[in-house]
Parts: C-alpha cells; structure tokens; sequence
C-alpha cells in the first residue's frame, strides 16, 4: 500500500534462532554469500515472504550499523492464522528465508527527550530506538510491559545495558503500566514512541491528548498484512450526528454498516483512493486501510475513509 | 477495425447509432435495450463491442491492464490512427506512465487541497443564488450551470481572464472527439483552431498566476514529479476536463430537480442533503455517458470471447441505472438513494481526479439555491445539448419560488 518501489527482494538464511522468552523467538537472517544488507533505521520493519499469499512483517530489533545481519523477534500467537505458527515450526537456523524491505513507518525523530512505552513483543523496534537515543546523548526512559517477566524478550539485556533508565514492568507483578506518571506531564522537548497492543496504544494516545500535536508516535506490534485487519472481530461505530450505534463485523466495511442503518454517506471509488468518504473521527484508533491519506494524516486519527478503514478499537465515534 | 476482428458471431448485436441524435438526446430506452440484449453486444455500424451492464462496465473499468486507454479513450485507435491533439497524460495513458501523471495531479488537487477552495468558492455562489432568485425566472444553464464554474475554476487554475470564452468550446471539441467522426464533430472542428491555441497558451507556466492550480502542476514539474515538458499537457487536462463537466453535471442535477418537485422541497427542507442530490443527479443523469477502453489481449468477458486490440464502448449513463445492479428504483430520481459505487466518474486508476472539485462546485451552488428556494419548475421546454460524449442541456427555463 504505502510500500517504495525501491525496496529489496531478498533471500537470506537463518544463522541462528533464539529463544529470547517464553513463546519469542528471535532469527538472525544473514546474506547467504554474506553480502551487506540494506541500510536501515530504528523502527523499520521486514516483510518475510512466508508464502506467496502469507506475507507477515516483524520490526528489525538488531543494530542498524551492523550490515551484515538483521534480527527479528517473532511471539508465536495462540491464535495465528498462520504467520507466527510457521515462523516457530519452519524456520531454523540454515532455514532460507525471502524477505522484503526494510520499510520506516515508525521513524525515531530527534529530539532532546524521549518517552519509550513496550508492551509484550512490541519491544522489538523499540529496542534499536533506545540504543539509537543513548548514541545520540539524548534523555530517555523506558516503561516495559508484559504479562510476566518470562514473557518479556530482552528484558535482562535491556536492564544490563542500561539500568535505571528502563522499568521493567511485568503485570503479574506491578499490574498495568502506571501511564499517568510517565505521561503526566506534557513537554515540548520530549517525544513519545510507543508500540504494543492495541488496548495500550489507545490508552497512550488518550494520556497525550494534551501533549504537544506530533509529540506521540506509535506502532502496533505484529502488525497483519495488509489484507488482514488489525481486528479480526466486531467492532461498534458511534455516529454522533445520528445518535446511530452499527456494529461492524469482520466481513462488512464501515461504509456498509453506516449504510445500513440508513444513514446516508457519500462514497464513491470504494477502494481507499478518492476521498469521497473521507470522514472525521471523533474518538478511537482508527486501522487506516487507504491509499490516500498521508502517514502523517493518518497518525493523527482524526479522519478516516470508510469505505475501507476499520477500528483497531472496540469503539469508533464518527462525526456523522 | 473490420469484422474479421470481431468477436463471435454468436455476439448479439444492435444497429442502432448511439452517436445518432436520437439516442444522444434521449438514451435510456435504448440503454434498457442494450443491457437486456446481453452483458456484451456488438455495435456493428462502427465495428466495436458494448457494455451496458453495471456489473461489466464496473469491472472493465477497474481493469485497466486488460482495457487500456492508452489507445485512447475515444472510437479511434491511437496505435492505428493518429489523435486529434498529443495524447492526455492522464486519460489516455495506462500505468506506469499513468502513475506519475496522476500522482502529480492528485498531489495539486486532493481532497484536502479542494477542501481550502471552499471559503474561495462560496461567495459566489451565494451572490449569483441571490440574483438569480430575485429575477424569479432565470436559464438554470446559460445564467447558471455555465457561469459559476466558469468563474471559480478558471480562477483556482489561475487562468487569464481573456479567453475564457474558449472554454465550453474546447470542452465540447474534446468530448465530440471521443466519438465518431460524425456532424457534431465537425461542427466543433470548424472553430477549433484559435480555440486550441488558446488553450495551449493558457498552459504555459507564464500565463498561469502564481498559487493557483496551475502554477502548483508546474511546481510538481520542479520537484520532479513529472517533466517540464509534460507540464502544459497536465495544465490541459485541467482545462478539458474541468470545465463542461461540471457544466453539465450542475444543469442536469437541476434538470432533474426541477421536474421532481417533490425531491426540491426536501433538500429545501434540508439542504445538507445538496452533496447528496448531487450524487444521484450524476447516477440518474451522467453528464458523461461513454468512453472507450481497447482490449490489450484476448480476453473473455461474461462469456464472450474479446480480440486483442478491439474496442469496447463503456455506457457509464446505462450502468449507472441497471435495476441488476441499483434495483427496482433505478430509473427514478430519489436524493435519499444511495448514489455510492455510480460510475459516472469513472472507476479504478483513471476515475475522475478532480472529482472533489466538481463535489464542492455542486455542494455549494445547490446550498445556496435550497436555502433561498421554496420550489423551482420548467419555466419552458428544455433545449438538449448534444455532444458525442456528454448528456446535457443547452438550456433550462425555470421559474422559482423564494423563501
């Protein structure tokens, strides 16, 4: 969708796999004849091919100066449809292995502070941020979540390397990320990145709603290909002008929910590309599926097209 | 082409000129005809296939790899015959080429680049709904549907004010050109000359006043978006496209609203609604009935075996009322129907790029009118304008009734 056309198609070869935590793995992937990778930065992620109609994409978590290997760390999902399931069985070390990429749709922008934010296995693209802040001389912390601390990949290389600047923060043992505190205070010098799932982000982006515009970025770890959403259930849809709640199933589009329920909306490419359905969002994360907004409007979450876009929510409030 | 690059004999076929004036002035009959006669069907007069049917019409158009329009958009075949004027970047192109042209383009014209026309754009409006509804009786083409757009697009493209008179002309010459070489043709050659050198002029970076659409395509030529040399091309489709268009998808929305008088009363009792009769007015009446796509390849189409190389006539106005596709109520005028899907700008990589203006233009010329208007009827018998390509009026007699 949003994809250059100058990104590699890659072959590459598993030299060593990892158990980093329970149910992560982590894969070196190296040039079979070891030649140099593309160059990369922080937040960037792979697209492994793991079959011609099963595309998933993983964020590098290993050292953009280091060209002649990536790593990707990969949770085996309970109910993967596939992608995790296969990296887990199939992949091992002398495994071959096309990827594609690397894409940035998460860049670290510099600045004087940061506020890191990782929940579960959304560490992986935060961990070369972090180590890119502390080359960079700048402040940062880092708030690390998961439901426990055997779950949580890389915590003892982050908590060796280092120390105080990041809290590790296993549910079982400190419940949820105290999100109050770190965001509490809204600071024009301090960016906010954040990755993990999606209850966290939303609860991220609505502790920075008065921070700075542009002050918070976010990804969602594991992000699905492109033809799967970020939710594979119902979702609801407020409509604010209409006082109308329309549940949205995984096989309807917003636009044919809204429709439904006999309010009337424009339309008209139906595929994400003219804009006519363009609509403003009141409240919620929005699953931006068009191929017309900029990253940027997107990011900012307060318009969507509905003709393909979703919630990656439970709860989306329209202004219709 | 000749016969022997037909398809099937099988192929139903109909004999009837859809270029002819009777079927421009009032086509739905044969439309009806033609989308019962079969999902592809001949037209033999002029040695092309047609498709009538939403369904067929939706898919040959979002196929563009298949039906290209790099062999032009029109009856004639570019990679036959020579075109009238050097190809549109955008129209007449398929993709990659088409991807940088187009992008340039929706770059300068996206929805949120026309959404800052809006303050630009109103005040007219709403001067122009204001004396026409103090005259009581106006031409909702000639006093109206020809004025607004007119003005307020010529100035977002940052034309000189002389010579916009050339407008409606090359319009109308561009569209004629996608037909037959036919009377209505001719008589828009026959002024062509000065017209078309003012257009070419008026897409010169040094007539284009700077911020205005214009002036920005030529910026997207500096950043490399497109060559310096393509950049008057990008200026002409502006030009071609932008003008009769909206013309007459303006005059028919009014067309249709003053023969349903029961459909005015309900965006005047709501005018939010205006973007939505605008919509339907598009679906019930397209102000662009056909275009041309040429097969690539040997293909197969419900059935039908299609040639490589031969050409398809797309009747964008017949699927917009298949009842297969729109039900029941497809030939009625409703502004509470559900419009969405309609092809009348087209659909895939080549639908209209400047369809949010022509949104805007129509939203803002039909809020104004609901808000100052109780009713509107025929103030006498509507005179069609034909055109190979467009269905439209040349005029409009209405009479209205103020708020």
């Amino acid at each position: 969708m949003n994809g250059t056309y100058e990104e590699a198609e890659l072959d590459l070869v598993v030299t060593h796999r990892t158990a980093e935590a329970d149910g992560v793995i982590s894969l070196e992937l190296r040039d079979p004849k070891g030649a140099d990778l593309p160059a990369w930065t922080p937040g960037a992620h792979l697209d492994v091919v793991l079959a011609p109609d099963l595309v998933r994409q993983y964020s590098l978590c290993s050292d953009p100066a280091d060209r002649s290997v990536w790593r990707v760390a990969v949770l085996r999902e309970p109910d993967s449809r596939g992608g995790s399931r296969r990296v887990h069985d199939e992949l091992w070390e002398g495994s071959a292995v096309r990827v594609r990429g690397p894409r940035n749709h998460f860049t670290l922008a510099e600045a004087e502070r940061y506020v890191f934010i990782a929940g579960g296995i959304g560490i992986t693209p935060i961990m070369p941020m972090v180590a890119a802040a502390e080359a960079a001389g700048a402040e940062w912390t880092l708030a690390y979540g998961g439901r426990s601390r055997a779950t949580m990949a890389f915590s003892g290389h982050l908590a060796a390397t280092y120390g105080e600047r990041v809290a590790l923060r296993p549910q079982d043992e400190y419940g949820l990320l105290d999100l109050g505190t770190l965001l509490g205070t809204p600071d024009e010098s301090t960016l906010v990145y954040c990755c993990g799932p999606e209850p966290l982000l939303t609860a991220v982006d609505e502790h920075c709603a008065a921070w700075p515009a542009g002050a918070l970025h976010v990804e969602r770890f594991a992000p699905k290909g492109p033809d799967a959403p970020v939710l594979g259930e119902p979702f609801e849809v407020q409509l604010a002008q209409s006082g109308v709640t329309v549940t949205v199933p995984p096989q309807k589009t917003v636009l044919q929910a809204v429709e439904e329920a006999g309010v009337q909306v424009l339309s008209s490419c139906q595929e994400g590309t003219c804009g006519t359905c363009e609509t403003p969002v009141l409240a919620g994360t929005v699953d931006h599926r068009d191929s017309l907004l900029t990253t940027a409007e997107q990011a900012a979450m307060d318009t969507m097209l509905i003709c393909v876009s979703r919630a990656a929510c439970p709860r989306l409030v329209l202004d219709l | 082409m000749n016969s022997d690059t037909m398809a099937d004999a099988k192929t139903p076929a109909l004999d009837d000129d859809p270029f002819g004036h009777d079927i421009l002035t009032d086509p739905y009959a044969f439309h009806a005809r033609l989308r019962d006669t079969g999902p592809v069907v001949g037209l033999p007069r002029y040695g092309v296939l047609a498709m009538g049917r939403y369904a067929e019409v939706h898919a040959s158009l979002q196929n563009w790899e298949t039906f290209v329009s790099s062999r032009g958009a029109g009856l004639s075949d570019f990679k036959k015959e020579k075109p009238w004027r050097a190809p549109s970047l955008l129209l007449e192109a398929d993709p990659p080429e088409h991807t940088a042209a187009r992008g340039a383009m929706a770059g300068v014209i996206s929805p949120r680049a026309v959404r800052e026309l809006r303050a630009a754009f109103r005040p007219f409006a709403e001067e122009l709904a204001d004396r026409l509804v103090a005259r009581g009786t106006f031409d909702a083409v000639t006093d109206l549907a020809e004025v607004y757009p007119l003005k307020v697009f010529p100035d977002a493209v940052g034309l000189p004010e002389r010579g916009r008179e050339n407008l409606l002309p090359y319009g109308a010459l561009a569209f004629n050109a996608f037909g037959p070489h036919n009377d209505l043709l001719e008589a828009a050659l026959a002024t062509a000359a000065p017209v078309q050198e003012w257009i070419m002029n008026s897409c010169r970076r040094e007539s284009l006043a700077p911020g205005g659409l214009g002036a920005r395509i030529w910026e997207a030529a500096d950043r490399g978006e497109i060559t310096h040399e393509q950049a008057p091309l990008l200026v002409r489709s502006l030009l071609s496209a932008g003008v009769d268009t909206t013309v007459y998808g303006i005059a028919n929305s009014l067309y249709a609203l003053a023969t349903h008088p029961e459909q005015w009363q309900r965006l005047h009792a709501e005018p939010p609604l205006a973007k939505f009769a605008f919509d339907e007015a598009l679906r019930f009446e397209s102000p662009v009935q056909t275009f041309f796509r040429t097969t690539s390849h040997d293909t197969e189409i419900a059935g039908v075996r299609i040639p490589e190389g031969t050409k398809v006539l797309l009747f964008l106005g017949s699927a917009n009322r298949d009842p297969r596709h729109w039900g029941e109520n497809a030939d009625s005028f409703d502004i509470t129907h559900q419009a969405g899907g309609h092809v009348a700008f087209g659909m895939g990589v080549h639908q209209c790029v400047g369809q949010p203006i022509a949104r805007l233009e129509a939203d803002l010329v039909l809020t104004a009118l609901a808000t100052r208007i109780r009713g509107i009827e025929l103030a006498g018998e509507p005179v069609p304008k034909l055109n190979n390509t467009l269905k439209g009026w040349a005029s409009i007699p209405v009479r209205v009734t103020p708020v």
